[in-house]
């Protein structure tokens, strides 16, 4: 199989370097490149101000069928919790991520909230994450992977509740990697996630509740 | 699957005469084609997007070799095991072999056109191993035992009534006076029984949408969300993804990522674009023990500095299929293979030769929509016309046309002998269709009189009224 | 900036020379009087297309080498058709790419070729014509000239131009009519499915006039149109535009008191 390997990178480089074009580039430059991991263009969309970005982030958020609530702090969180799951129908009782962050909310402003923290057993209706950021362009949230952050969580509940603070949402995708570059070392799985899941798999009508969650709500803290 | 390219012909006049399928297609033209269209508009940058997305999988292609050890060197570092496969018959054997590895019984898998190319879930099945398509598309032709028929809409061809069938068929367990009229209660219950799977699987094999040798990452684009099912909660996650998938960059990626929802399904983004790095780290809850990546050639670098080298650019987005008007009439399972519509024509006869696919190529009118709409400026028309000259050059043209063209050629070099061909095809056309103006049927012409009249030349030719009148055949000065 | 009275050389093309000739004197007469000095050359046949679209690269090159010399002598050459004037301008150069001798021929007649409706509103300014048309016309646009030459807003503007005529734009307007040269002989089925939506768009549009800048469209849609008795005229669209409007339309019984083969010669 190694041999396979030499086979493939052979007829690569027998190919290209016969057709040899100014394309072709010595590694040290593509070395230099990768590491600078230079910008393309950037969407107009988001030439605005701190102020602007979040709005489109909300207003782009919701054309996909997220809901947002802005919530002027993490003491007012358990009220919204509450009251979201509440108005959806839904049991007082969710599976948190075992974030900092969430565990510092006064959770017992609300003690007849069930919390269960971890990965979920896919047994969980309501499942509340916390995003490392957003981005504004399209509405999306990114979230990594963690002991504070299972990746089960956003994807077996059929509803998804995620923090994000308003300060974490960033303009565009690449503005939204230089805040996961600087939390260290990819993680081992980064979710760009843009609204519930959906299908248009059954005559081209769109549809929520695929296999991911059927709602998305987003909870953002207005607390810098 | 067995190809039936060279039945294209058969297969075409089946595909128009069946209704079922022509109602699907009419849905499918319309929705699909709004869709992009509306989210272009919504984007201001979007044709300079195009270029930018060209460029970089060009210098991405013109370097693969470089970027291939990359990624491979950042995601063994992750922990990942990264396999290459020259052919097909290999990727399979070290699909089964990981398998085997880990005693697996059960696999999921999130959808993945190159695990068609090469026919792997049959692999699968003959090793004694159960496999379950998680994409509801892919769900829903693998329960009515057929190959997909669009590369991102898999069962665009299939009714709802159709499925309601299938399901009916295969879940047996479920109770039969159960409502399924309605498209969200077979949603439902495709996400109730593939739950279930999901939980079974050993291994969960998927494509990647893009390789970042930057971060040795593998991306995935989904919807559904089934793509991330897959890959977190089976023990082992196997990528299977071709060499041309590589992209030097996360920025790279992003770029990219904003053409292809667009141009595939016209959202701003898909509900899920997840990159992986490697298996489960120490301090993850959750997530896959083992994390391999199998690298397919399958025939791509023989195109690398040729004049097919651009096909390598396609991202799958199916923007072509989703305008080709001889795809709107057919539908994918005429063109035979795992990738129908323009995409398909070029990659066909690539893959499988021009005896078994020649037909693809051929079966264009040239309008050029595809290449109007490809997010990556993929010169399709131009590819199908080379492997016309292809066809052509091994004799493979028919000898009825090989002829008609010398014979056309012969008169085409000669300007009075053209004339006087073209002064005796006037005379004989007016003759036949005489007072009325039109023939509805003429010798030699049936592929046309069959479903349409025949205009009749007006008069002599433009040549010969323009001596009559003694124009001018030189400038003046 | 363009000559003054430059020298346009019609490339007739091969349809309009033996189906439709009166499209070539409606495209002289728009030419002359947006004031060029028009020539037919003599030692023009086709374009190529037929041999080129079939993949005969050699017996389209030494066709189109007949071309090259035919239109030496002139400022412009002008088709009214973008099938054809595409396959000069766009597919010359690349089938000449590396010969030495025809590549600059090719590359000259490239830079100089244009489809008609374009050359009269972009390289002559053109904005009006004098004609008029009592009738609702419908377009529609070739693909050729729409995705290789951008020809979409020109005839529209002539045709805006041209009194009483009203202008219903025909939805899927740049969808393929289904003739493609010759895959509607080789794939009749596929073709016919393709022009028999097009005919049911058009009769949606209530017009009763069909246009297009292509013979080969033309008589497809139109054939297609006559075989399902719809009863729509179709026509090049030079010809509403030089006034020759009331001409029967393509397909349709010539003029009761003129018999085909009077004019001229036979």
């Amino acid at each position: 199989m190694s041999g396979s390997r030499e086979q493939i990178l052979g007829r690569i480089r027998s190919g290209l370097t016969q057709a040899a074009g100014p394309l072709r580039e010595a590694p040290e430059a593509l070395e230099k490149r990768t590491l600078d991991h230079p910008r393309g263009i950037r969407p107009s969309r988001v030439d605005k101000d701190e102020a602007g970005l979040v709005e489109l982030f909300v207003q782009r958020a919701e054309k996909v069928n997220a809901t947002v609530a802005r919530i002027a702090s993490l003491d007012d969180i358990p009220d919204a919790m509450a009251a979201y799951l509440a108005n959806e129908n839904l049991p007082a009782a969710f599976r948190m991520a075992d974030n900092p962050d969430l565990n510092a909310v006064p959770w017992d402003k609300r003690p007849a909230l069930e919390i269960t923290k971890g990965a979920s057993d896919g047994k969980d209706e309501v499942g509340l994450s916390r995003a490392v950021g957003g981005v504004a362009e399209t509405g999306t949230l990114i979230l990594a992977s963690g002991k504070e952050s299972p990746t089960s969580l956003n994807f077996l509940p059929e509803t998804h509740v995620v923090m994000v603070k308003r300060s974490e949402i960033a303009g565009t995708y690449e503005d939204g990697w230089d805040a996961v570059r600087a939390q260290g070392a990819l993680s081992r799985a980064v979710n760009f996630i843009t609204g519930p899941s959906r299908t248009g798999d059954i005559e081209q009508t769109i549809y929520l509740g695929a296999h991911g969650p059927r709602r998305l709500h987003i909870l953002l803290v207005e607390d810098a | 699957m067995q190809p039936h390219s060279h039945n294209f012909k058969e297969n075409a006049s089946r595909a128009l005469k069946n209704e079922n399928l022509q109602s699907a297609l009419a849905q499918m033209k319309v929705g699909f084609i709004e869709r992009r269209r509306v989210a272009v508009e919504d984007m201001p940058e979007f044709e300079e997007l195009r270029d930018q997305a060209r460029d970089l999988k060009n210098h991405t292609l013109a370097n693969l070799d470089f970027y291939l050890e990359r990624y491979e060197k950042k995601a063994t570092e992750a922990g990942g095991h990264v396999h290459w496969a020259a052919t097909a018959a290999e990727a399979r054997k070290i699909i089964l072999d990981i398998c085997k590895s880990v005693d697996a019984k059960n696999v999921t898998k999130g959808k993945s056109m190159i695990s068609e190319e090469i026919a792997l879930n049959d692999a699968i099945e003959a090793a004694g191993l159960n496999v379950v398509e998680t994409d509801l598309g892919e769900y829903i032709v693998q329960l009515r035992k057929e190959p997909p028929s669009h590369i991102i809409a898999p069962a665009v061809h299939v009714l709802r009534s159709e499925v309601e069938d299938a399901f009916r068929e295969e879940h047996k367990h479920l109770p039969d006076e159960r409502r399924l009229t309605e498209p969200s209660d077979l949603l439902n219950e495709a996400r109730q029984v593939l739950r279930q799977k999901y939980r079974e699987a050993e291994v969960g094999i998927t494509g990647a949408n893009f390789l970042i040798a930057e971060t040795g990452s593998s991306v995935i684009v989904t919807n559904e969300g089934n793509g991330d099912l897959t890959q977190t909660l089976a023990k082992v996650h196997i990528v299977i993804a071709s060499i041309e998938k590589v992209v030097p960059t996360l920025e790279d990626a992003s770029s990219i990522l904003r053409v292809l929802a667009r141009s595939a399904t016209g959202q701003d983004f898909s509900s899920y674009t997840t990159f992986s790095t490697g298996p489960r780290r120490p301090e993850d809850l959750d997530g896959p023990e083992q994390y391999h990546v199998v690298i397919l050639d399958n025939g791509r670098s023989e195109l690398l500095g040729g004049e097919f080298q651009d096909a390598l650019r396609c991202i799958r987005c199916g923007a072509c299929m989703n305008h080709c008007p001889v795809y709107h009439a057919v539908g994918g399972h005429s063109y035979g293979w795992v990738y129908p519509g323009p995409i398909g024509s070029v990659l066909t006869p690539t893959f499988l030769g021009v005896e078994e696919a020649g037909h693809l190529p051929n079966a264009s009118t040239f309008c050029g929509r595809c290449e109007s709409v490809c997010p990556m400026r993929i010169p399709l028309p131009k590819m199908m016309r080379h492997y016309r000259v292809k066809e052509f050059e091994a004799g493979l043209a028919p000898p009825s046309m090989r002829m008609g063209l010398d014979i056309w050629g012969f008169f085409a070099r000669r300007p009075s002998l053209y004339r006087f061909a073209s002064r005796m095809g006037s005379l004989a056309l007016r003759m036949m269709g005489g007072k009325r103006g039109r023939a509805d049927s003429l010798p030699l012409a049936s592929g046309w009189t069959d479903h349409r009249d025949m205009p009749i030349p007006t008069g002599p030719t433009f040549q010969d009224q323009w001596s009559a009148r003694g124009g001018k055949r030189r400038p003046s000065r | 900036m363009t000559l003054k009275s430059p020298t346009v050389g019609l490339f007739v093309t091969c349809l309009v020379d033996m189906m439709r000739p009166q499209v070539g004197f409606a495209a002289v007469k728009l030419l002359e009087d947006a004031g060029c000095d028009v020539c037919v050359p003599a030692g023009q046949t086709c374009c190529g297309q037929p041999a080129y679209n079939s993949g005969d690269n050699k017996g389209t090159a030494a066709v189109a080498e007949t071309v090259l010399r035919a239109f030496e002598d002139v400022d412009y050459v002008v088709a009214p058709s973008g099938s054809c004037a595409g396959m000069i301008k766009e597919h010359y150069p690349r089938l000449f790419a590396d010969d030495p001798v025809l590549g600059p021929k090719a590359a000259a007649i490239a830079g100089k070729t244009h489809e008609l409706m374009s050359f009269l509103v972009d390289v002559l300014g053109v904005t009006a014509v004098e004609a008029s048309y009592d009738g609702t016309v419908t377009y529609h646009d070739s693909c050729s000239g729409l995705r290789e030459l951008k020809v979409k807003a020109q005839p529209r503007t002539l045709l805006n131009s041209v009194r009483g005529l009203t202008l219903k734009e025909l939805p899927g307007a740049e969808v393929c009519c289904g003739f493609g040269g010759t895959f509607c002989v080789k794939y009749p089925e596929i073709s016919n499915k393709m022009v028999g939506e097009k005919t049911i768009d058009i009769a949606a549009t209530g017009a009763d006039t069909l246009l297009a800048g292509d013979l080969g469209c033309l008589m497809n849609m139109a054939g297609k149109l006559q075989r399902e008795g719809k009863p729509v005229q179709v026509r090049h669209v030079a010809e509403v535009l030089a006034g020759m409007g009331s001409e029967p339309g393509i397909g349709e019984a010539p003029a009761p008191n003129r018999a085909t083969g009077a004019e001229g010669q036979d």
